[in-house]
Formats: structure tokens, C-alpha cells, sequence
């Protein structure tokens, strides 16, 4: 049975999305993967539990906050407020940046940023770079980049780790590997783990051991960090990593090269706003208080803070700014506010799609709520076959993810957006217009005149005696069958309203 | 065209439409109900910090010396006689080791991989949040020393003890290179369970003095 979504269907060549590039598409659309995500139990049930988990202890510290709603309203606001003012508040981060002793880069797109960390690492002549968990260089494929010009990239996140020894793709955007259980990461560990005890158990404990053990030796020889950035605060230069485990401080201390690539999003006006995000990220996002880890720099440090002091961190540190499609979800008004996203993922722990698609099926990084509206907002809808353009429909719209997002995207109302600027790209791109377009032209020109209205609706009646508890006595042709396939057919009643409103009151 | 004006322009056409700058509503709190240094907030510190598996241990109006008992037995307990610390730390609070090695810069990261501990102080906690903060100065040293080692011992006191993360950021010098601490290293990478003890330090032992 297929999940019918009122997806405009018929296939013709569109453009191919020209303007983000990496890893955004999926091969096929999202129905397809859904459907192939839906029948595997043992997903399904991982998911489950994963999500519920993380939905009780967010619910929980939220609670705690009394002024959370303001908080969301000062977080929607300074995001606004930077989109605003996005070309002043980069050239102010790149001067403090600079002043610093930091160098700053710009990449028009994946391919331009992958090549701008390629050339940075090659001149350090390392042949390993240690990574932070950053949803940037996940979106522009930095890591089979780099393995393309001959350097290794090890993942230093527990949950990347697990994804990369597990040659899987990231299915969430906090937890990548939410789709495994404990005995599917031990075997990963066992089979692919250099140097690991075969004997290792599937006790969380262990495995964080075993991670810990591994990693310890490549943080302690490694030469080259690349990380992302949580924020940016334009003022002071100031970056600002987000984590749990301590990789993300590894990363960002012990060796003597930083590169961090960041959205030009991710920049904030001051320090002081700092406070709002620090608030709501770590609540919304792992449910905690505060993470157990916050780094915070300004270019290189030393002890003293003097030019040839003791070095204290990286001592030669690289901002690659990246636009890769973010520039044309700037332009649409709407649009704009998916770039607000802090990359919490509250929104997709409360999403009923996701928590039984998972995130692979949504074919990008970023999966859930927030990815079937960024993904299509930074590639662009085709109205052609791109696997993307079937994202918008990847949604109830329910709404529980505009609830909890903690700087007030409205999601529900980007999805219909999409959905609307979908059927007009359909439209602009075939010659014939899809059934539901007819469909839709026809019940307009039927309810435009009362008339018609009513001998319609007199007519409808007459279907009662051919749909039985929900389904059709007899099969519907294409494409009526596709409605109908994954919903009940309403019975019609013997007598319209119109009727029975002239026949009851009608005389009075 | 370089890739920076480029990506300006774009930044530019794309804002043709002049969105204002909404104003940006501060109706969210920023200072706590209770001053800092108060006894309430290092009840408050002390409760989340527990809450996220980080030993504290309890120091009256105490002098130096009576610091350096406390991290002493801490460390007593968990048969640890070795330690780093930074140079602006009182010689005083690592007097009961056997043996202190102080970071004048000279310590690589293997090197730091073989000490077992770690005591320094840091310049503000947030007891709403449970969060210690290290701000790369004298008396909280450069970042290696306090995330390679196994164990830290941090010492708080009660006058650096603000209520709310706000109050914390006023505090601190954005310049220096900042690591805000809540409990020992963890993940919840494994089916959303909690494990504390990845990559940083696994035990964090809180002195909070006053």
C-alpha cells in the first residue's frame, strides 16, 4: 500500500536543485523511504523509546523556567533581528575575528568550502584531522572530501563515531545514531574499533569506555581540528561550541590547528544575547539544565594573553563562513525564519512522522520538522522529480513542533507555504495539470454558484450506496484510488443539509 | 568576484524586501531572586551539581589551609597523590599531595595524560544550572590542564556564586577563552542513556567554600 500525500505525481525532468549542494537529496522521495523506514519493527521501536526518552526530560527542565516563553520571544527576536542586519554583523565578526589573530574565509557553496579546509589542512602537511559533531560539515560532505585528497577524518562524537565505524548515515540531529539499539553499536564496535576488547559488553558504560580508550590516542597526536559553531557573537569575535562528552574541548584545545565552519547564520549581535541561546539550547536539546560543556574563543589565546605568551589552544585558527543555499532561503520572508534554527532537534523528538520514519528516510542531514522545510528551502523545489520536493508533505501539521521550537519557527505554516510554492513550480513545469489541480479547479467552479452547488451535493449523496464501512464497493480508478487507499471514503447521507434545512425550517 | 563579495551581494539582494530589525523583547529574567554569594545559592549549586553526578564537598568559612585538607582528602579517597595545578591557585590547597606539578606551560598533552588529577578554582558558578566556570586565567589555568586528567578538583567560592546563567555572562571577559562545566563528562548517545565519563574528566569533585 502506498501512503498517498496528495503529492502532485506525474514525472518530468525539472531543474535539478542548483544552488545548495552536499549532502541534502535523498535518492528517492520521502514516501518511498518512509515506506521501507515503516517496515522495519526494530527501528520503529528504538525510535520509540529514544524519542519518548528525550521528550519526558526536556518537558521536565522546561518546567522549571518561569519566564521560558519570554525567552522564546527574546530568541525569535535577536534571530529577526540578525537576519536583518546578517551583512553588517559578518563584516563586524570577521574585523574582531581578524583582530584576534583569527583568518576568515567565505565559501559560496559545499564544493567551495570543502575545497578551502582541504587546502588549510594540506598546509599543515597532516594527514588526520580530529571533528567536532557539526550539522555543517555533515551537510557539505567534508569528511568524504577530505578521504578523496587523501586525509583521514575521524569522527570524535560518540554518535558519529558509531555512524562512521558503522558506514551509516546520521538519522538525527543530536543523537545520529538514535536508530541503533546497544547490541547493534557493540557488534560495530567489536567488528570495526581498532584495538577494541572483543569481549566489550553492550552496557552504555562499556561502550563509552571502549570510545574513550580508542579516541584518547588520536586526540593526543592529532594536529588538525575541524569543528562547527553552536553561535558567533559579532561583537567580540567570540565562537562557541556546544557538548557533552569533552571531544568538542579536545578538539577545540590540544591541537595546533582549528578550522571551524559555520552557516552564516549562526552569528549573533552581542555577548549579552548569548544568555537567551545558552538558556534555551541545552533544555530543548538533550533535556539537561546545561550541557555538561561549553567552549567559548576569541581567535588564539595564550596564558597572559600577550603575542609570544604560553600558548593556551590552537595557535593558528581558520572561520570558514558558508552560504551553500542559505543566501536563497534569506530571500523568501517566510522563508527566512528557518534560518532562526539552533539545531536543538526538540522539533523532531515530538514529531509523530519522524518518530516512526526516522531521519533517514527524510534522504538529508536534517531530518524532522526542521529539515522538511530547511532541506527544500536551501536546494530549492523543482516541481520536477527531485526527492526534496516531496518534503513539505512530510508532515500531519500537527503542529507540536512549532510548540516546542525554542525560537518560535513556525513550522506548520512553512510547510504549507512549501507545499503552495510546490504545486505552482508543478504547474510551471508540466504541460498538463495534475488531477488534484483539476480536481481542485472543477469543486471551485462547482461552489462559485449556489445552483450548482446544491445539485452537486445531491448527487454526492448518491455514492452512499457505493462505499461500504469506509471503502469503496467497487475499486477506484487512478488516481482516486490513491485517496482512498490509506483513508476511509466518508459515507455521503441520504439527504444534503440544504435539503434538510428547507424541509425542517424551511416554511418559517 | 571574490567568494566574500559574492556571498555579501547575495546577502544583500536577498534582504531587498528591507525587513526591519524587530525590537528585541528583554522581558526575560536576568538577575535571581537571591544575591550572589548567599547561602541559599550554594545550597541551590550544590543540589544541581549532585543532580549531575558531580561530588561536592562542603567547606565552612575555611582559610587555605582548610581548602587544601578538603581537596586533599577527595583525592586521599580516590588514591590520588599526584596533581597539576596552575600557577595562581593558593600553594596552600594542594599542600596535602605528595606530589604537585604546576603548569608554567611546559606540560605536553601526553604528558598530562599520565598525571591522574587536576586542582584549580574557577571564577564563577551558576547554581541554577549547576555550571562552573573556568576562564583561563591564573586560577584556573590554561584548558588542557583541566580536561585531559581524570579527575578535577574545582574550588568554588561562595562569593562567585550567581543565580542565573545572565548573571554569569556580565561576569565574565568574553576575550579570555572560556569552558563552563556542569558535572563530569557524559553522553546520552546510547539509547538516550546517561553515562557519565567520556572524554573529559569522569570524576568532578566541587569544593564550595563558605
Amino acid at each position: 500500500m502506498s501512503t498517498f500525500l496528495g503529492i502532485p505525481r506525474a514525472r518530468v525532468a525539472g531543474p535539478a536543485a542548483d544552488v545548495a549542494v552536499g549532502q541534502l537529496s535523498g535518492d528517492r522521495p520521502f514516501p518511498a523511504a518512509a515506506h521501507e523506514a515503516l517496515a522495519d519493527s526494530r527501528l520503529r521501536r528504538n525510535l520509540a523509546h529514544a524519542t519518548s526518552t528525550i521528550r519526558a526530560k526536556r518537558a521536565a527542565v522546561v518546567e522549571e523556567v518561569p519566564d521560558w516563553e519570554a525567552l522564546r520571544d527574546a530568541g525569535s527576536a535577536i534571530k529577526a533581528d540578525v537576519m536583518a542586519r546578517l551583512p553588517e554583523l559578518l563584516e563586524e565578526l570577521e574585523a574582531n575575528v581578524q583582530s584576534r589573530g583569527g583568518v576568515v574565509h567565505w565559501a559560496r557553496d559545499a564544493a567551495e568550502a570543502n575545497a578551502i579546509v582541504t587546502r588549510l589542512v594540506r598546509a599543515t602537511g597532516a594527514k588526520e584531522v580530529v571533528k567536532v559533531k557539526s550539522m555543517a560539515t555533515q551537510e557539505i560532505g567534508l569528511n568524504e572530501a577530505l578521504e578523496a585528497a587523501g586525509i583521514q577524518a575521524h569522527e570524535t562524537d560518540l554518535a558519529e563515531l558509531i555512524v562512521q565505524l558503522g558506514h551509516d548515515k546520521p538519522s538525527h540531529i543530536l543523537v545520529p545514531a538514535i536508530h541503533r539499539g546497544r547490541a547493534e553499536i557493540r557488534d560495530i564496535f567489536a567488528r570495526q574499533m581498532p584495538g577494541v576488547d572483543p569481549a566489550l559488553t553492550d552496557e552504555p558504560r562499556v561502550l563509552a569506555a571502549a570510545a574513550r580508550k580508542y579516541l584518547r590516542e588520536v586526540f593526543l597526536r592529532a594536529e588538525v581540528a575541524v569543528s562547527g559553531a553552536n553561535f558567533a557573537v559579532a561583537d567580540t569575535g567570540t565562537l562557541t561550541v556546544v557538548e557533552s562528552e569533552g571531544n568538542g574541548r579536545m578538539c577545540l584545545t590540544l591541537p595546533r590547528t582549528l578550522i571551524t565552519v559555520m552557516g552564516i547564520e549562526k552569528v549573533v549581535p552581542t555577548w549579552a544575547d548569548l544568555e537567551v541561546f545558552l538558556q534555551l539550547l541545552p533544555r530543548s536539546s538533550t533535556g539537561e539544565r546545561m550541557n555538561p560543556y561549553t567552549s567559548t574563543w576569541t581567535g588564539v589565546h595564550t596564558v597572559d594573553g600577550s603575542a609570544d605568551g604560553v600558548p593556551d589552544g590552537p595557535q593558528e585558527f581558520h572561520l570558514v563562513l558558508l552560504d551553500n543555499g542559505r543566501t536563497r532561503a534569506l530571500a523568501d520572508e517566510l522563508g527566512r525564519t528557518a534560518l532562526h534554527c539552533i539545531r536543538c532537534s526538540a522539533c523532531l523528538n515530538v514529531c509523530p512522522v519522524y518518530e516512526r520514519t526516522g531521519g533517514h528516510a527524510y534522504g538529508s542531514v536534517y531530518p524532522g520538522p526542521i529539515g522538511a522545510v530547511l532541506t527544500p528551502l536551501l536546494t530549492g523545489l523543482t516541481g520536477g522529480h527531485d526527492p526534496n520536493d516531496s518534503l513539505p508533505y512530510a508532515s500531519s501539521l500537527c503542529g507540536a513542533c512549532y510548540d516546542v521550537c525554542p525560537v518560535k519557527i513556525n513550522l506548520p505554516d512553512l510547510l504549507v507555504q512549501l507545499r503552495a510554492q510546490h504545486t505552482e513550480a508543478h504547474t510551471e513545469s508540466h504541460r498538463l495539470p495534475s488531477a488534484e489541480a483539476t480536481a481542485m479547479k472543477a469543486a471551485a467552479w462547482t461552489m462559485a454558484d449556489a445552483g450548482r452547488f446544491a445539485k452537486a451535493g445531491r448527487a454526492a449523496t448518491l455514492a452512499r450506496h457505493v462505499i461500504r464501512r469506509g471503502r469503496p464497493v467497487l475499486p477506484l480508478p487512478p488516481p482516486l484510488n490513491g485517496w482512498t487507499a490509506s483513508r476511509d471514503a466518508p459515507t455521503p447521507p441520504a439527504e444534503t443539509f440544504r435539503d434538510w434545512w428547507t424541509r425542517t425550517r424551511g416554511t418559517r | 568576484m571574490t567568494a566574500r563579495e559574492e556571498v555579501l551581494g547575495r546577502i544583500r539582494s536577498a534582504l531587498g524586501d528591507r525587513p526591519a530589525a524587530p525590537p528585541i523583547p528583554r522581558e526575560c529574567l536576568r538577575g535571581g531572586v537571591h544575591s550572589p554569594g548567599s547561602p541559599e545559592l550554594a545550597l541551590q549549586l550544590v543540589d544541581r551539581l549532585e543532580d549531575y553526578r558531580a561530588t561536592v564537598v562542603r567547606v565552612g568559612a575555611a582559610d587555605d589551609g582548610d581548602i587544601g585538607r578538603a581537596v586533599g582528602d577527595a583525592l586521599a579517597s580516590r588514591e590520588i597523590g599526584q596533581a597539576v595545578t596552575p600557577r595562581g591557585t593558593p600553594r596552600e590547597w594542594t599542600g596535602w599531595l605528595a606530589d604537585v606539578v604546576v603548569d608554567e606551560g611546559q606540560l605536553s598533552a601526553r604528558d598530562l595524560d599520565a598525571i591522574p588529577a587536576v586542582v584549580t578554582g574557577a571564577v564563577v558558578a551558576i547554581a541554577e544550572t549547576g555550571t562552573i566556570v573556568l576562564d583561563g586565567g591564573p586560577l584556573c589555568g590554561r584548558r588542557a590542564i583541566t580536561l585531559v586528567p581524570d579527575t578535577h578538583v574545582c574550588v568554588v567560592r561562595a562569593r562567585d556564586i550567581v543565580q542565573t546563567v545572565p548573571e554569569a555572562l556580565a561576569r565574565l571577559d568574553p576575550q579570555r577563552p572560556l569552558t563552563f562545566v556542569s558535572g563530569p563528562s557524559a553522553t546520552s548517545d546510547i539509547e538516550l542513556d546517561r553515562v557519565e565519563g567520556v572524554h573529559g574528566p569522569r570524576t568532578l569533585v566541587v569544593v564550595v567554600v563558605g
